[in-house]
């Protein structure tokens, strides 16, 4: 099957020491349930789910306890039926130590499902799988918890060429979707199936990296299996050559297809949509059990005497998930991911969430701390090592002096942060932090920029208000005064009786003419589109004015600046 | 505790400036057998002058010491000063020209890294500008009496009638300048009895030296093809162009591409990453101008060999072409990629 696949190359890309033995060599394993869930509420992409539940509350496995805020966002679900001891801020599992929202969920062993029901989505609209899926809470289980039911839109042309399942899984030491096509071949391809109808798509590739011939096998045998079912060719299992990060989308798109997704665009637009295979399992188990997701298969490895891979229920402590696997005593460091893109654990106690795909566990001996770093030699061993086709020692140069603009001149943002430049450098130079310092950089300063330009355009428009307010006093004292002077006049006029001198007369009509002109403006200005609202128009007036009000508290030190 | 990735490839600055210096040992050993063992005191004096001036800039600077001294960087400078200085220059020359290398050149420009010029070429220009007859005077192919050669170098420059002669560009030059002289351009450069067959007895052998590294250096991926291969491509083919146009006049590229400092430029100088373009089409260009000025000075300039102003002048355009050069980005591309 896979020997007529024509393959592309990507550029670059390294080559490290993959570690995956390890963990495969043991079957997946149910995490035993931890005596204490912490769920956060913000598990994906996109808005932060409100939470649906109080502290008290009774939960059963499976029931929503955070709704998706907006369309792009996701549900959370309770891993677990328990009671809701707390919602309230704890350590998230994020390098930068900060806290979130969560859910506090004791479990009371019963471990009892809500009522569940497959979705029939062939009788659905695709607006309501979709929001199905939302509510189900599926998202990108490669690492980048997108919601998935915002991928799962053929787009203008309402059918795709080509879906692809990312089975690559490149990263060092991660087999957990490795195991999962070993051991749940068949389900990942119902759900690959169920994608494949929502997409209208004409085949559905599946992408793995060669170092996992039994997950080939075995996604080939169920391949076999699903099209014969079906009575066509549609699925392809495709080896691909092992080369990180062969596994990022872009890169695995490129190589089935050799179409270049540019950064910004949607893949759809090509004819192609890519989700990982993991999420094809999440998306049959939501659709056909009517199970929403509430846990993961997670790789723990790294410093450990037995490392393997875990189903694990969303807000399990990783420490628990650690002690599984007999760490070693001279662990010194969690990593969530891998060791090229993997994120530093702020405590080993933070849950695990939708983008927990391995619990890496570090020490000195694994990843030793890097030599000291050297200036740069542009010896363009980064531009080399780029699956971007990017110049890392150029952005590195004008990142470093905080040249942020010419940093984009050379397309910082098309940096995926795989690591390969940092990883092949012989100066040893952070260039992915560099990069990360830059982008964070240039989006706090938009973010100031914007609420500056909205400041000033308030105060501008304030200055023409006033301006018009004096115009509209100055109008209507002159229309006073004119009429005082006409019933003097007049008077005068019926004293005198003289006619009108011809200076008097071109007073007059200039007096009247501002009055016409004045009341003209006052009609203008009138705001007509405020009257006669409904309730829902009204609601958003509010929501506007609320807004503008935070806006105004931003821009205020910037005024005060300009002052 | 530092941020992914956790693990880095086993790979260094000093790692690759050893490879750089492994690399040029079979020129020096062709170097030795055919001019003597002077360039070997002429390296040990760069060398040793490389260092000292590199650890005196650093402690000033405030950089940390054995990082940097460790990094091979000087010493690559230093050896290509001495490879490209005559291996019987006085000691004096070859240290004023190290300490104006690394003094200069490298650490006022602010370091490693950091030098819009290559420093060893620096060098070269600015002895051949200040020292033109010192710098031409080159040992006799065969006089290898190292004691003579170590009194050249150390006081005794009596001795040097004897073991000097002009080198094969030098004499090419002498003979086209002379009307008269003219038609011997084909004894000067094919007599074996003089020079040897292709580019100068002993110098071609030098040249292959080199070349015999830099293939080395591109297996070790240290380099890429583009410098080496634009360089003497573009040498070919113009001093082809105007060798077939009048071959009395100019000389072939046999002879332009073996001899003086052309093979040791295409694949040791103008790929100094530092001071070069750094883009591949950008490498392309680079090379190709190197080539074509080092041709145009070398046939018309007033000096001995012209890679050295040649590399300086495209030093500065570097970071324009660099400008120019920049390759698509990924999903920028107008066609697609080639298939595996």
């Amino acid at each position: 099957m896979s020997a007529l696949q024509r393959l592309f190359k990507f550029h670059g890309g390294v080559k490290p020491a993959y570690n995956k033995e390890a963990s495969t060599g043991l079957p997946i394993a149910v995490a035993p349930t931890p005596t204490l869930l912490v769920i956060p509420l913000h598990q994906s992409i996109g808005g932060m789910p409100r939470p649906l539940v109080k502290a008290g509350d009774h939960v059963l496995k499976g029931q929503r306890i955070g709704g998706a805020d907006g369309n792009a966002s996701a549900a959370v679900h309770a891993s677990t039926s328990g009671t809701v001891v707390a919602v309230e801020m704890r350590l998230m599992p994020h390098t930068s130590g900060l806290s979130a929202l969560c859910v506090v969920v004791e479990p009371d062993g019963c471990d009892e499902w809500i009522a569940r029901q497959p979705f029939d989505f062939r009788s659905a609209s695709p607006t309501q799988t979709r929001d199905y899926l939302r509510d189900a809470g599926v998202v990108g289980l490669g690492g980048a918890v997108f919601p998935t039911h915002l991928k799962l839109n053929p787009g203008r042309q309402g059918k795709l060429d080509t879906l692809i399942l990312n089975g690559a899984e490149c990263e060092p030491f991660i087999t957990c979707d490795d195991v999962l096509m070993r051991e749940r071949a068949e389900i990942i391809l119902k759900g690959a199936a169920i994608m494949r109808e929502m997409l209208a798509a004409g085949r559905v590739l599946i992408g793995i990296e060669d170092n996992k011939p039994e997950a080939i096998a075995a996604m080939e045998v169920a391949a076999r299996a699903a099209n014969q079912a079906a009575g066509d060719e549609a699925m392809q299992v495709v080896s691909v050559p092992t080369r990180y990060p062969a596994g990022g989308a872009k890169q695995l798109i490129r190589v089935l297809t050799g179409i270049e997704v540019p950064h910004g665009k949607r893949s759809t637009d090509f004819g192609v949509q890519c989700f990982n295979v993991g999420t094809a399992y999440a998306v049959y188990e939501a659709i056909a059990l009517g199970q929403p997701l509430i846990s993961r298969i997670v790789t723990v490895a790294g410093n450990v005497g037995q490392a393997r891979n875990y189903e694990a229920l969303f807000g399990t402590p990783m420490r628990d998930l650690i002690a599984q696997c007999k760490p070693l005593p001279d662990s010194d460091r969690v990593i969530m991911g891998g060791p090229m893109m993997g994120l530093l654990m702020p405590a080993d106690d933070v849950p695990v969430v939708k983008a927990t795909n391995c619990v890496l566990v570090g020490s000195k001996r694994l990843f030793p701390p890097p030599p000291p770093e050297m200036p740069c030699i542009r010896c363009g061993e980064c531009a080399k090592a780029c699956p971007a086709d990017l110049q890392p020692f150029e952005m590195y140069w004008f990142s470093r002096a905080k040249i942020f603009g010419k940093a984009q001149e050379y397309n910082l943002f098309d940096c995926i942060e795989c690591g390969c430049c940092a990883y092949v450098c012989p100066s040893h130079i952070p260039l992915v932090d560099y990069y990360r310092f830059a982008k964070s950089e240039i989006w706090a300063r938009e973010v100031e920029k914007e609420a500056a330009d909205v400041a000033r355009e308030r105060y501008e428009f304030r200055l023409l208000r006033e301006e018009r307010e004096k115009q509209e006093k100055a109008a209507k004292l002159a229309a006073k005064t004119a009429a005082g002077r006409e019933k003097a006049a007049a008077a005068i006029a019926e004293a005198a009786k003289p006619a009108a001198t011809p200076e008097e007369d071109a007073k007059k009509a200039l007096i009247a003419a501002a009055l016409e002109r004045a009341k003209a403006q006052k009609e203008q200005v009138h705001p007509e589109n405020v009257s006669n609202l409904t309730p829902e128009q009204e609601a958003e007036v509010a929501a506007i004015e609320a807004r503008r009000a935070e806006i105004r508290e931003m821009a205020k030190p910037h005024l005060r600046q300009d002052d | 505790m530092n941020n992914s990735p956790y693990f880095l490839k086993p790979a260094s600055v000093q790692s690759v400036m050893v490879r750089v210096l492994l690399a040029l040992l079979p020129g020096i050993a062709t170097y030795v057998w055919f001019f003597g063992a002077g360039i070997l005191v002429q390296i040990a004096l760069a060398s040793v002058t490389a260092l000292a001036a590199e650890a005196v800039m650093l402690r000033l600077r405030g950089k940390p010491l054995m990082l940097f001294l460790s990094d091979g960087s000087a010493l690559v400078t230093a050896w290509l000063i001495a490879l490209t200085f005559p291996s019987i220059a006085p000691w004096w020359l070859t240290v004023l020209g190290t300490l104006l290398a690394i003094v200069v050149a490298k650490h006022l420009y602010g370091g490693l890294g950091q030098n819009p010029f290559n420093p060893a070429m620096v060098a070269f220009a600015l002895m051949i500008v200040a020292y033109p007859l010192l710098m031409s005077q080159w040992p006799r192919v065969g006089a290898t009496d190292f004691a003579v050669q170590w009194d050249a170098i150390f006081g005794n420059r009596q001795v040097l009638d004897a073991v000097t002669m002009a080198t094969p560009l030098d004499a090419l030059r002498t003979v086209l300048r002379d009307p008269e002289q003219r038609a011997m351009i084909g004894g000067v450069l094919g007599g074996k009895a003089t020079f040897g067959n292709v580019g100068g007895r002993g110098w071609e052998w030098i040249a292959a030296g080199y070349f015999l590294g830099g293939l080395y250096l591109l297996q070790q991926r240290i380099i890429t093809w583009h410098m080496p291969a634009a360089f003497l491509a573009t040498l070919f083919a113009v001093s082809g162009a105007f060798a077939l146009y009048d071959a009395d006049r100019f000389a072939g590229p046999g002879f332009q591409l073996f001899t003086g400092g052309a093979m040791l430029a295409a694949f040791f100088i103008v790929t100094d990453p530092v001071s070069g373009a750094t883009t591949p089409k950008g490498k392309l260009i680079f090379a190709a101008g190197v080539a074509a000025l080092t041709w145009v000075i070398r046939t018309f300039g007033a000096y001995p060999d012209g890679i050295a102003f040649a590399v300086l002048l495209m030093n500065i355009a570097a970071p324009l072409i660099d400008m120019y050069t920049q390759p698509p980005v990924f999903g920028h591309k107008d066609k697609r990629g080639d298939s595996q």
